[in-house]
């Protein structure tokens, strides 16, 4: 086979440009990527309406509720592709994998963005969670999160041969997670064999940085551990994504 | 199935049983050189593609058996057959997006699936492969972009496909939103950006209005004219006629490949749809009867 041409920027802003030209066209689309961690989180104030419980648990779950929002849109939009041809055009053309893995990556990445601002700045004013230190690391790694969730949408979504299946890998790959990662029952308190399936899964260590962000204000070598974590797990997850990309098929 | 008795037969009735030598020397699946029938092309004629033992195989049924073949430069080549046998998974091969199970295939003196004829072959499916949440201008605009096309001539390139194909005026709106004709001219659209060397159009006039399709088939050919080379697909018999060279094909082999007129001349029949029954039924005779393809002997009764 043919050597892959280098990464061009060109391409991937040309893909990210895409992508959210595609997101534009359906402004329903954005509004609920925007707005729905938001409603989430005045819901957790209320339904835990104890203000020392939200600051210790808010952080959390600003990290969870763009990861899974991101896992489903990033899972169905490349589901889509698939199914309609354009991803065997595109790989039919002069289109690094890593061109189009690195659109999609921006494009979300800037959703996610968005997405994790609205989120903090409701929280931290109007929801009145208070943090020990600067709403920045905080902001810094939720947007990891969501890009996190975004790699493995994409990864996942190579695996599901129609949309219907696409949409229950959220239930199916997320929702364990979200039992697992510490964020219902501590981690401690699980048994041994839960603890380290806890271990391996990428949720875990996206909680954990929000948890240890939620107690101290300073960037403890845990908490760049959990970072470089996230940050491998979301290279793995691309470069999983990138293989699932195939010129040519059976 | 036919034994090869009547296979080497049929091509013999066909003018193509003369193999003559080619080099594959840029193909690496092939080692030194191969025997290749010259299906019904001249002497020296310049091809565009070529194919020797191509097998597909896909769950255990072959969809492409052992063909080999070339298509002409700069003309309309037509690769017609009834749904299901083969068609498209030719066409995938020589685009490059299909993995094949034997023989080699070479595409503007590459190995099909080169990354250097990524630019250079447009293709486009069945489907529209399109962008249906895109207006018709930002889908050609990006995939304009990834076949490398920028500023000015991007804009050239985009009215140049837009207008001959009769989508001007839709330019802004949702593809998604299109009539399936106009769906169908997005797919061709796209696989014309770029003036490609070799355009692969997997039944691009299905469901057009006659009109819209006599246009199309001018277009192709004018096409050809400034040097163009096209390989298009149908199962409709009428657009046979419409083809500078002919790929007959049936249960993932040719029954013919020649010009229009050479089929007509060697089967004796009065239409291309009469010339493919009679090659069809003649595969059906057992190993060893003489295949007779002589006015009045074919089986015109049927239909």
């Amino acid at each position: 086979m043919a050597a892959e041409r280098a990464f061009s920027p060109v391409l991937a802003s040309a893909t990210a440009r895409r992508v959210l030209t595609q997101l534009r066209h359906d402004p329903r689309t954005i509004a609920m990527m925007l707005a729905v961690p938001a409603v989430l989180m005045i819901l957790l104030r209320y339904v835990l309406s104890n203000p020392l419980l939200l600051n210790r648990l808010a952080p959390a779950y600003i990290g969870v509720f763009p990861f899974v929002i991101m896992f489903i849109v990033a899972a169905i939009t490349t589901q889509r592709e698939r199914a309609r041809g354009t991803l065997e055009r595109l790989m039919a053309m002069p289109l690094g994998k890593l061109d189009l893995l690195a659109g999609y990556a921006m494009a979300f990445g800037l959703m996610a963005c968005a997405q994790v601002i609205l989120v903090v700045v409701i929280s931290l004013t109007w929801l009145g969670v208070a943090l020990p230190g600067s709403a920045v690391p905080l902001a810094v790694i939720a947007v990891l999160d969501a890009i996190l969730g975004m790699a493995s949408g994409l990864f996942a979504s190579a695996f599901a041969r129609t949309e219907f299946q696409a949409v229950q890998f959220m239930p199916a790959f997320v929702l364990p997670q979200a039992l697992l990662c510490g964020l219902v029952v501590p981690r401690e308190h699980m048994t041994p064999v839960l603890q380290w399936l806890s271990d391996v899964l990428p949720l875990t260590y996206a909680v954990d940085a929000m948890q240890r962000l939620a107690g101290t204000a300073a960037w403890t070598a845990a908490l760049v551990a959990d970072v470089a974590i996230i940050v491998a797990f979301i290279i793995a997850a691309l470069a999983g994504g990138a293989l699932t990309l195939r010129r040519q098929t059976a | 199935m036919a034994g090869q008795g009547i296979r080497s037969h049929l091509c013999r009735g066909l003018g193509i049983h003369r193999p003559v030598t080619l080099a594959f020397d840029d193909l690496r699946p092939w080692r030194g050189t191969a025997s290749v029938w010259r299906n019904g092309l001249m002497e020296g004629s310049d091809l565009v593609a070529r194919a020797a033992g191509l097998t597909v195989r896909r769950g255990g049924r072959v969809i492409v058996d052992d063909l080999t073949f070339g298509l002409p430069r700069g003309q309309v080549s037509g690769l017609l057959g009834p749904s299901g046998c083969g068609k498209t998974t030719l066409l995938r091969v020589l685009v490059g997006v299909q993995v094949i199970t034997a023989g080699a295939v070479s595409v503007l003196g590459l190995p099909a699936g080169h990354a250097r004829l990524r630019a250079r072959v447009g293709y486009a499916t069945q489907g529209p492969a399109v962008y249906p949440d895109l207006t018709l201008t930002e889908n050609l605009r990006y995939f304009g972009t990834v076949l490398g096309l920028r500023g000015r001539r991007m804009a050239e390139e985009v009215a140049a496909t837009v207008e001959p194909l009769g989508l001007s005026g839709l330019e802004g709106r949702l593809v998604g939103t299109y009539s399936g004709g106009q769906l169908a001219r997005v797919g061709l659209a796209v696989a014309l950006l770029g003036h490609p060397d070799l355009l692969i159009l997997d039944e691009p006039t299905v469901g057009l209005d006659p009109v819209l399709r006599r246009d199309l088939w001018e277009m192709f050919h004018r096409l050809a004219a400034a040097g163009t080379s096209l390989l298009i697909s149908s199962h409709v018999m009428d657009e046979a006629a419409r083809c500078d060279h002919l790929l007959f094909m049936r249960e993932g082999r040719f029954l013919a490949a020649a010009t229009p007129e050479e089929i007509l001349r060697r089967t004796g029949a009065p239409d291309l749809e009469t010339a493919f029954l009679a090659l069809a039924n003649g595969t059906g005779l057992p190993a060893g009867t003489e295949l007779a393809i002589a006015p009045g002997q074919g089986d015109r009764d049927g239909g």
